[in-house]
C-alpha cells in the first residue's frame, strides 16, 4: 500500500489515535503524521511491522507499550517516549524530555541530541528480550535509576550543553542488573552509590559497534569516529542493591 | 488544538499543572491570542478547576499607579474592600474588569480594578515604605473583608484567574484585548487544595506573580515564616507562599535572583562539600539562615516581575520545563509543542538544569 498522510494540525489526541488506529486496521503500513503538536498517546500499543514518520513535536508517551512498529520523529519529542515499549524502534532527530524509555522492556530508542532526567529507569530484560537506548547528546540526572536490564549508550557528542558533565548526577542509583556504556568515561561522583566505571572488554565493544553502527546510520554519521574513543561500562554492583535497607545485617 | 465539545464524555486524563511564558526583550507588545493559544496546546494538562494569565505592559496610560484587581463572593464584601481602599489609597480610577459572558465560566464572582496612589497621610503604618504599607493594605482587606481579594496589585501589569480551562478564562476576561511584553500563563489540575477562584494562579504581589506547576510540600513550614514577616497567607494554595517569598527575598532582603533560587532549590550537601571553602561557607550560611524559605517538593516555575522572566526547577527536576528562543523573544513552556504552536521556528530549545534558573532581562 502507498504511504499514508494524516495531518494532525488542529486535531484533538483522541481523534488522532482513532485516526491511526483505523488506518492501520485498513492495512496501511506507512503511516505520515504532519503537523503534529503535542497529542499524545500516539502509536501506543500498536503491534506488528508498521513505519511512522513523524513531522512536528509528538506529544506524552510517544509509542507506550508499543511492540513492534518503526517510528521516525523529524524533529524533538517530549516526556515519556516508549514508556514500557515491548518491542519495535524509535529514532528521533532531536532532544527528548524526561523518563524516556521508562521500564522498556525490548526494542531500541535512539535519540541524536539530549535526553532529559530519568531516562531508561526501571528497563528490564528476559530472555531474547533486550532494551537498548542510544543518547547521541547528554543525560540528566538519574539515568538507568534502578535499571534491572538492558543497555544503555551515552555518547554526549550531539548535544547543546557543551559545559555540561556527560550525564547528570545519581547514575544508575540503586541498578540491580543491565548495563549503561559512556563513550570517554564520566566523572565518579556522577554516579550513584557504590557504583564504579570500568574499561569495556571485547564483548561489550560487540554490543556498542552493533548498536552505534545503526545509530550512526539513522544519522548519517560516522560510526568509526564514534567508536574511535574508549567506552566504560557501569554495572551493578549487587543483584540486589537493598537486600539489607530495612533488615539487620 | 482545542478539546472537543463535550470533552468531558471522554475517559479521565492523567495530567499535571501546564505552564507557559513569554518576554519580549525588547518591549515589543504580544497580543493575547498567543500565551491563549499556546496554554490551549496543554489543554490536557488542567482539569478546569483553575486557569489564569499575568501579563505586564498592559495598563501603560496608568503605569505609575497600583493597579489592584479584587475579586468578591459578594457586593457587601467588596463594599468593605474598596472602603479599606479609600481609607489608605487615592482612588484615581474604579470600574469593572471587563469580561465576557461565556458558558464555560459559571457563577464567577464580582470583578473590580482600582488605579491607586497612596494616600500623602497615611491613616496608619506610617512607618512602613511604600511598597510595605501596599502589601499590609491589601493582606488586610484579603485577611478581614469577609470575601474579597486582593489578586493583583503591581504597577502596569495584571493577574487574571479563574475557575475553567485557561481559554475560557481568558475568553471571560477578554484577554484577546490585551497586549503586553510579557505573559505567563497556568492550566491547574489541583492536587491537594480546593479548585476554588483565588487558588488559580497566578498568584501576585505587587510586581511579582509566579505560575507554578507541581506542589510545595514545605508549605507548612514556608507559611510560618513568612507570618513572622508579615505575609498571610488567606488564598488556600501552595504556590501563594512562593509569591511572597520573593518579596521578602529578592526585594525586602536584597539577594539577586540567583541567589534566591539557590535558596528555593539548594546545592545538596555533597555538592556543598566539593566546594571551595569560601562557596562552602556561603551556602552553608544560605542554608542556616533561609532554610524555612527552602522549597520542598516538585516544582516548575515561571517568575514575572515587569523587567524579566526567570524560570527555575526543583532540584532534582520533578517537573518538565523547556526554554526556546526566537529573536527578541524568549519563551518557557511545559512543552514544547505549546511554543512550537505559536512559534514554529525556533533559534534554540533547551531543558534548563534542575535547580539552575534561567533569568530573562528586558534590554529595553
Amino acid at each position: 500500500m502507498d504511504k499514508f498522510t494524516l495531518d494532525a494540525g488542529g486535531v484533538y489526541y483522541r481523534q488522532l489515535n482513532e485516526r491511526i488506529r483505523e488506518a492501520v486496521a485498513a492495512g496501511n503500513t506507512d503511516i505520515e503524521l504532519i503537523n503534529v503538536r503535542g497529542q499524545r498517546y500516539i502509536a501506543d500499543a500498536l503491534d506488528g511491522e508498521l513505519n511512522f514518520k513523524i513531522v512536528g513535536v509528538p506529544g506524552q508517551d510517544l509509542g507506550a507499550f508499543m511492540r513492534g512498529p518503526k517510528i521516525h520523529v523529524e524533529g524533538n519529542a517530549q516526556d515519556g517516549v516508549g514508556n514500557t515499549m515491548d518491542d519495535g524502534e524509535i529514532v528521533i532527530d532531536g532532544l527528548a524530555g524526561d523518563v524516556l524509555g521508562y521500564a522498556m522492556r525490548g526494542g531500541r530508542i535512539m535519540v541524536r541530541g539530549d535526553v532529559g532526567y530519568r531516562v531508561g529507569i526501571h528497563m528490564k530484560a528476559y530472555m531474547e528480550k533486550v532494551p537498548v537506548v542510544v543518547i547521541g547528546g547528554k543525560a540528566g540526572d538519574f539515568l538507568g535509576e534502578y535499571m534491572a536490564g538492558g543497555a544503555i549508550i551515552l555518547l554526549g557528542m550531539f548535544t547543546g550543553k557543551p559545559d555540561a558533565p556527560i550525564a547528570g548526577r545519581s547514575l544508575g542509583t540503586g541498578m540491580h542488573g543491565g548495563v549503561i556504556y559512556v563513550r570517554g568515561g564520566v566523572p565518579v561522583e556522577q554516579l550513584g552509590p557504590h557504583l564504579k566505571t570500568e574499561a569495556a572488554d571485547d564483548a561489550d565493544m560487540e554490543t556498542l559497534t552493533r548498536h552505534i553502527t545503526a545509530f550512526a546510520d539513522s544519522f548519517g554519521l560516522n560510526a568509526k569516529e564514534i567508536l574511535s574513543v574508549p567506552f566504560v561500562r557501569v554495572k551493578p554492583f549487587s543483584h540486589r542493591p537493598y537486600g539489607n535497607l530495612y533488615v539487620a545485617a | 488544538m482545542k478539546a472537543p465539545l463535550r470533552y468531558y464524555d471522554y475517559e479521565k486524563d492523567i495530567s499535571g499543572c501546564g505552564i507557559f511564558g513569554v518576554i519580549d526583550k525588547k518591549r515589543n507588545l504580544i497580543k493575547g491570542d498567543m500565551p491563549i493559544a499556546a496554554m490551549t496546546c496543554m489543554h490536557d494538562r488542567g482539569n478546569g478547576l483553575g486557569g489564569g494569565f499575568a501579563a505586564y505592559g498592559i495598563y501603560p496610560d496608568m503605569a505609575d499607579l497600583y493597579a489592584f484587581h479584587v475579586m468578591s463572593s459578594s457586593q457587601s464584601a467588596l463594599d468593605r474592600a474598596e472602603e479599606m481602599i479609600k481609607a489608605h489609597f487615592e482612588v484615581h480610577e474604579s470600574q469593572p474588569i471587563p469580561t465576557r459572558k461565556t458558558l464555560a465560566i459559571k457563577s464567577p464572582p464580582l470583578m473590580w480594578r482600582f488605579f491607586l496612589s497612596v494616600k500623602e497621610t497615611r491613616p496608619r503604618w506610617r512607618s512602613l515604605s511604600e511598597e510595605d504599607y501596599v502589601v499590609a493594605t491589601l493582606m488586610d482587606i484579603n485577611k478581614s473583608s469577609g470575601g474579597a481579594y486582593v489578586f493583583s496589585s503591581g504597577k502596569n501589569m495584571g493577574a487574571f484567574k479563574g475557575v475553567g480551562f485557561p481559554e475560557d478564562i481568558a475568553e471571560f476576561f477578554r484577554l484577546d484585548e490585551y497586549a503586553a511584553y510579557i505573559w505567563t500563563g497556568h492550566n491547574r489540575f489541583p492536587t491537594n487544595t480546593p479548585g476554588w477562584w483565588g487558588g488559580a494562579h497566578p498568584f501576585t504581589l505587587l510586581n511579582w506573580s509566579i505560575v507554578h506547576n507541581g506542589e510545595i510540600s514545605s508549605y507548612g513550614i514556608n507559611r510560618r515564616y513568612l507570618c513572622m514577616h508579615d505575609y498571610e497567607c488567606t488564598l488556600m494554595t501552595d504556590t501563594e507562599v512562593v509569591a511572597y517569598l520573593l518579596d521578602l527575598l529578592i526585594r525586602k532582603h536584597g539577594l539577586s535572583r540567583r541567589m534566591a533560587s539557590w535558596v528555593f532549590a539548594p546545592p545538596f550537601w555533597d555538592e556543598i562539600a566539593r566546594m571551595s571553602e569560601q562557596d562552602k561557607q556561603a551556602f552553608t550560611a544560605l542554608r542556616m539562615v533561609y532554610g524555612p524559605a527552602m522549597l520542598n517538593g516538585p516544582f516548575a516555575i515561571l517568575v514575572g516581575d515587569g523587567k524579566s522572566l526567570m524560570g527555575l526547577n526543583d532540584r532534582i527536576k520533578l517537573r518538565p520545563l523547556l526554554v526556546a528562543e526566537s529573536g527578541d523573544r524568549v519563551f518557557m513552556s511545559s512543552e514544547e509543542s505549546a511554543v512550537r504552536d505559536v512559534c514554529p521556528e525556533l533559534d534554540k530549545v533547551w531543558m534548563p538544569k534542575a535547580g539552575e534558573p534561567v533569568i530573562v532581562e528586558l534590554e529595553a
